[in-house]
């Protein structure tokens, strides 16, 4: 198979078929809620969607969202951005995507998915040898993203952990009823704003699973009490009501300037769609 | 579970109460941005809404023969259509507005004086839903607007929802709203 079909394989499958760790944590969240309620049942509908898009390979959520490319730097020549756009032309003509990208001044459609800047593709040193990675965000979700400066006054947050916090926690409060919850957030503390939220979304790549979790104690406790929080809330999947919120946090931070504290949220929804493809090296 | 089939009772409709889950089948009609704005300022298409059901959806529909298979098609974020919906409901008669976040204050107070509800789909079950299509009975503005943006007809079945806003002024998400935010409050 040469490398367009392999591409369009793996924009196909990242399409229809949910993660694991993703698909695991609403069957969790699911056996959690009170059987009969919305929240039950939209569980329910999410879990039968999951397994039927499975089965047909056909895309889970109609928004196919804004395809990021995550590739191996060595690649660049064999997965080039002429190969990658020939894989997603060829996916869009096949329905594995819509037709999902429009010319921001003129309003016209780009029928095969193909722009300058659009299929977004990152050559980077972080992923597994010869790997290709990628993430389907849905605009519903990526308009629920967001991006703080503190101190903020409105929340009464400082600019320490606790700060942060309350930053995260108005994200998913904000969200709800929008943001096709139960959501994943992936979060960065500092940097500066374009790059925090480059790094906030590249957590939505880190599993759900315990081998996702931060390596750093701090980070990993902030993980794990703003999953806690957040489910106490009440907001449940689709805003509905219920005790399932969020599937996951990952947080990761990055270096700032004295002047700046940027916390920045990118808020995933419960159709977190990432692939990955790899090629021998 | 509620079973509503087309054409909606007006009865049965204003019967609902926020919080039921329901099952619809048959006509259900797509209509997004383009589709709302094209109402606003005055264009019509021979289509009647009345006693009918619009859904917030931009669909994957893809060529089948002469006809057309439908791959994917979940709701859309309602908001958005916020500004046209009470209108739209007052003029056209429909009973169901299916879609995903929910509407206004000033479209729930629609619903309530001209009996219609609103039915919340799974966001991303895009699907489980375009299994619920049984047949596509026609499109309209498909040229002018596109795939995504069309009002397509579809004939469903045991399509899956829960009523979030009700014919008598009650939204789950705002009693889920002023819930939520009074336990941040608490713990912030």
């Amino acid at each position: 198979m040469n490398t367009v079909e392999k591409l369009a394989g793996l924009i196909r499958e990242t399409s229809s078929s949910l993660p694991e760790d993703v698909e695991s944590a609403l069957a969790k969240a699911k056996r959690r809620e009170q059987g009969g309620s919305s929240a039950s049942v939209v569980l329910g509908t999410v879990l039968d969607n999951v397994r039927l898009a499975r089965k047909l390979g056909s895309p889970l959520c109609q928004d196919t969202g804004t395809l990021a490319f995550y590739i191996d730097a060595s690649l660049r020549r064999k997965v080039s951005p002429a190969v990658v756009k020939k894989a997603v032309a060829l996916a869009t003509t096949r329905g594995y995507l819509r037709k999902n990208c429009i010319d921001s001044v003129t309003g016209k459609s780009y029928d095969d998915n193909c722009a300058d800047g659009a299929p977004v593709i990152h050559y980077v040193d972080w992923v597994e040898k010869g790997c290709v990675r990628l993430v389907l965000k849905g605009g519903g979700s990526e308009n629920m993203s967001r991006q703080y400066s503190l101190p903020d006054s409105t929340l009464g947050a400082g600019r320490d952990i606790a700060g942060v916090r309350k930053c995260i926690l108005d994200a998913v409060v904000k969200a709800q009823g929008f943001g096709c919850a139960p959501g994943i957030l992936g979060v960065c503390i500092g940097g500066d704003r374009a790059t925090a939220y480059e790094v906030a979304k590249e957590q939505l790549l880190r599993s759900l699973d315990a081998s996702g979790e931060s390596s750093d104690a701090v980070l990993r406790r902030l993980e794990k009490s703003i999953l806690r929080e957040s489910n106490s809330l009440g907001i449940g999947p689709m805003g509905l009501g219920g005790k399932t919120t969020l599937l996951g946090v990952r947080i990761a931070s990055r270096p700032r300037v004295p002047a700046s504290f940027f916390v920045t949220v990118a808020y995933m929804c419960w159709a977190c769609r990432r692939g990955s493809l790899k090629f021998k090296v | 579970m509620k079973e509503l089939t087309y054409p909606f009772d007006e009865r049965q409709i204003r019967a609902l109460k926020a919080g039921d889950a329901v099952e619809i089948s048959g006509l259900v009609h797509t209509g997004r941005d383009k589709f709302h704005k094209f109402f606003a300022d005055g264009g019509k298409i021979a289509v009647d809404f009345r006693d009918g059901a619009l859904y917030h959806c931009g669909p994957v529909c893809v060529k089948a023969g002469d006809g057309w298979r439908v791959v994917s098609a979940g709701p859309t974020t309602s908001v958005r259509e916020n500004p046209y919906e009470p209108k739209f409901i007052a003029s056209s008669g429909v009973r169901i507005i299916i879609g995903k976040g929910g509407m206004d204050a000033a479209t729930l107070a629609a619903m309530k004086k001209h009996g219609c509800v609103y039915v919340q789909a799974v966001g991303g079950a895009g699907a489980l839903y375009a299994a619920s299509v049984k047949r596509v009975a026609g499109v309209d503005l498909f040229e002018e607007f596109g795939a995504a943006e069309a009002c397509w007809h579809f004939e469903v079945e045991g399509f899956r929802g829960v009523v979030a806003m009700d014919a008598h002024g009650n939204s789950l998400f705002d009693k889920v709203a002023s819930a939520s935010d009074a336990l941040l409050r608490e713990i912030l």
